[in-house]
């Protein structure tokens, strides 16, 4: 890791304009060329989508198909044995990964549509507009997420499409916070007064000039909401509120535990799903917390921080200033 | 007067909170598309039932009307009847409260015991084995989702450790002394406490890493280091006291958290609990139940975020607004 600051590490050649949409995807990409932890996650990230886009060709049974008794023992042919139904564990995997990858982006997506124009708005425009809107925004922070979740999705029904905004509405705020905070410091640049100036119109300039600024540490939290997105849904799965008809990680872990999985002691039928769901989350944290931790410059800290914290310098940015403690007596 | 204006105004917000979670609740479940007679699926249900049920639900009434009555019945105490039972949602859910809170705190305390100690060490060993192991296997717990977590451990420990429920159904025909039901009552509650406590442990240790280390950074340190003090004593006394801040306010606001988030736990190891609850009227479509549940977790957030936020400003004599 670099000790230079990070406004000037990406700032691209210094002979050009930025070119502020150019800049935005430039920034994520150098993050994860120079950071070996956001290379790694964006590895497995690619990894995982590309099972998932591939699952029927790359799948070795069918997803529904019957191929032995339930939970027959993991063998040269059923390398992870076979599920409550009979299917193979391998299959139902790599199918799963396609509505648990679905579920993840899509209310991540929602989430920070929701999340981006709130802060964006309140960011941007300020005033009364602002005060109103982060008042909402620390509602929903305070909520417990699972709980709301439990509550909308017992009233609304089991549906694919009913799971993702669920997980979105439950899961925009800290975007919205986030956000809020990048707007206010980029709607005082220069460029910015300049295009008002020049009588750009408010849209002109949100989406010509400060949307492009702050779409890099939108992504970033995007990827970290996709982690929780995919946390989300196994949860609700588990608590049988996910698409019945849909096979995803989480439904498969449901399905085995209400299989009686672990009486017959199998567990070839659970440990996979969860490791699948942790591999998938480790590779989004990484990323996201990479991204984040170069793009936000006032929340040098990381993601786990609770928001009311003063805001601390990273650990790393000390360590130049820290003297390491003596190991005195060795 | 410092401190009067930052408690108003927090109890304030609080109160706020609970007012907009109250309402939340009524459109959630009163404004939602159908009500709650359409989404109780029965096709044989004669239409005269669904309209006393509507009547006595009060649903036949403009919704303005309906949540002037929510209100009203809610200040009173009163949560509305258990579609299941009958019974007031009130006294449903009572037990199930007191069932869940020794165990949440029995998992808030494992928690905070193995994340301020491996976050201390960490921090302390910093850039060592010790250190990136550590962090390593809190990032890992942190992904790991709950239910799994908890299967996991009633793979590992069927057999020698209780897996479901609160108590042996059994005990009460073998006369037991104070001592043998709370023995059976705590050995019921160590699989779902641990799971809590694993589950919330990687991120309290990462967070107590993050707080040491840069408490560590501090020209005190330095100072404590040239007096010639042990290690020992600059860690726990010198550093660890200060790094406490932000590790206490962490863990008032995440116990509220917890107990939300006991309602996996819970489904796992079938303990009688407000999440078991939940879980069981979510199938049984008892919405009178998953309300009142959803008010009480809630509640019990904001109540544990009043609680960090005083006590954030008790510890921190620098805040001011």
């Amino acid at each position: 890791m670099t000790t230079t600051a990070p406004q000037t590490q990406f700032a691209g050649d210094p002979g050009e304009l930025p070119d502020s949409r150019r800049r935005s995807l430039g920034v994520i990409w150098s993050v994860i060329r120079s950071q070996p932890q956001a290379a790694v996650g964006t590895v497995i990230l690619v990894l995982v989508v590309l099972v998932a886009f591939l699952a029927p060709v790359i799948a070795p049974y069918g997803a529904r198909e019957r191929v032995g008794q339930p939970f027959e023992r993991p063998s040269g042919s059923h390398w992870l044995g076979l599920d409550d139904g009979g299917v193979d564990m391998v299959t139902v995997l790599i199918h799963g990964a396609r509505v648990s990858l679905i579920v993840g982006f899509a209310a991540a997506l929602v989430a920070m549509l929701i999340g981006g124009a709130f802060g964006i708005l309140a960011g941007y425009f300020g005033g009364k507009l602002d005060i109103f809107l982060m008042r909402v925004t620390d509602y929903f922070l305070v909520i417990p997420d699972i709980a709301l979740m439990i509550a909308i999705g017992a009233i609304w029904g089991r549906s694919l499409r009913n799971i993702i905004i669920i997980i979105g509405i439950v899961y925009w705020p800290t975007t919205a916070r986030l956000l809020r905070a990048q707007v206010k410091s980029v709607r005082e640049r220069v460029y910015v007064k300049r295009a008002r100036a020049l009588g750009a119109s408010n849209t002109r300039i949100i989406f010509r000039h400060v949307l492009p600024q702050v779409a890099p540490l939108l992504v970033a939290n995007t990827v970290l909401t996709v982690a929780i997105a995919i946390f989300a849904e196994t949860a609700l799965a588990f608590l049988g509120l996910g698409d019945p008809s849909l096979i995803s990680w989480g439904k498969l872990i449901e399905n085995a535990f209400e299989g009686n999985a672990i009486s017959v002691g199998a567990w070839w039928a659970i440990v996979p799903p969860g490791i699948a769901v942790a591999i998938v989350i480790l590779g989004c944290t990484m990323l996201g917390q990479a991204l984040e931790n170069t793009l936000n410059p006032r929340l040098r800290v990381g993601h786990l921080s609770v928001r009311r914290f003063r805001l601390r310098t990273l650990p790393d940015s000390i360590d130049v200033l820290t003297p390491r403690p003596a190991r005195s007596g060795r | 007067m410092r401190g009067a204006d930052y408690v108003i105004k927090r109890t304030v917000f609080a109160l706020m909170t609970v007012f907009v979670a109250v309402t939340l609740n009524f459109i959630i479940f009163r404004a939602a598309p159908g009500d709650a007679t359409t989404a109780l699926r029965c096709r044989n249900c004669p239409e005269e039932f669904k309209e006393t049920l509507r009547q006595e639900l009060g649903l036949d009434k403009t919704r303005i009307q309906q949540y002037g009555i929510y209100l009203k019945e809610l200040a009173q105490g009163d949560l509305g009847r258990s579609f299941a039972t009958r019974q007031p949602v009130t006294e449903e859910l009572a037990t199930p409260i007191r069932n869940t809170i020794p165990m949440v705190l029995l998992g808030e305390v494992i928690a905070v015991f193995l994340g301020i100690l491996t976050g201390v060490v960490a921090a302390w060993r910093r850039g060592t084995f010790l250190d990136s192991g550590s962090v390593g296997v809190s990032l890992v717990f942190y992904s790991l989702p709950t239910q799994w977590l908890g299967l996991m451990l009633v793979i590992l420990f069927a057999g020698t450790l209780p897996i479901s429920g609160i108590g042996d159904p059994f005990i009460a025909f073998t006369d037991p002394t104070w001592w043998e039901t709370l023995k059976d009552r705590l050995t019921h509650m160590i699989l779902p406490s641990t799971t809590l406590g694993v589950v919330l442990y990687g991120s309290y240790a990462l967070i107590v890493r993050s707080a040491m280390l840069e408490t560590l950074g501090e020209d005190y340190i330095l100072t404590a280091r040239a007096k010639g003090f042990r290690n020992w004593t600059i860690v726990w006394r010198h550093a660890f006291r200060n790094a406490l801040l932000p590790v206490t306010t962490l863990m008032a606001i995440s116990l509220g958290y917890v107990v939300a988030g006991a309602i996996l736990v819970e489904a796992v190891f079938s303990y009688p609990g407000i999440g078991l609850e939940t879980y069981e009227a979510v199938f049984a479509k008892d919405y009178p139940i998953v309300q009142g549940a959803f008010l009480v977790l809630t509640l019990s957030v904001v109540l544990a975020n009043y609680v960090a936020d005083l006590l954030y400003f008790k510890l921190d004599p620098r805040i001011t607004t």
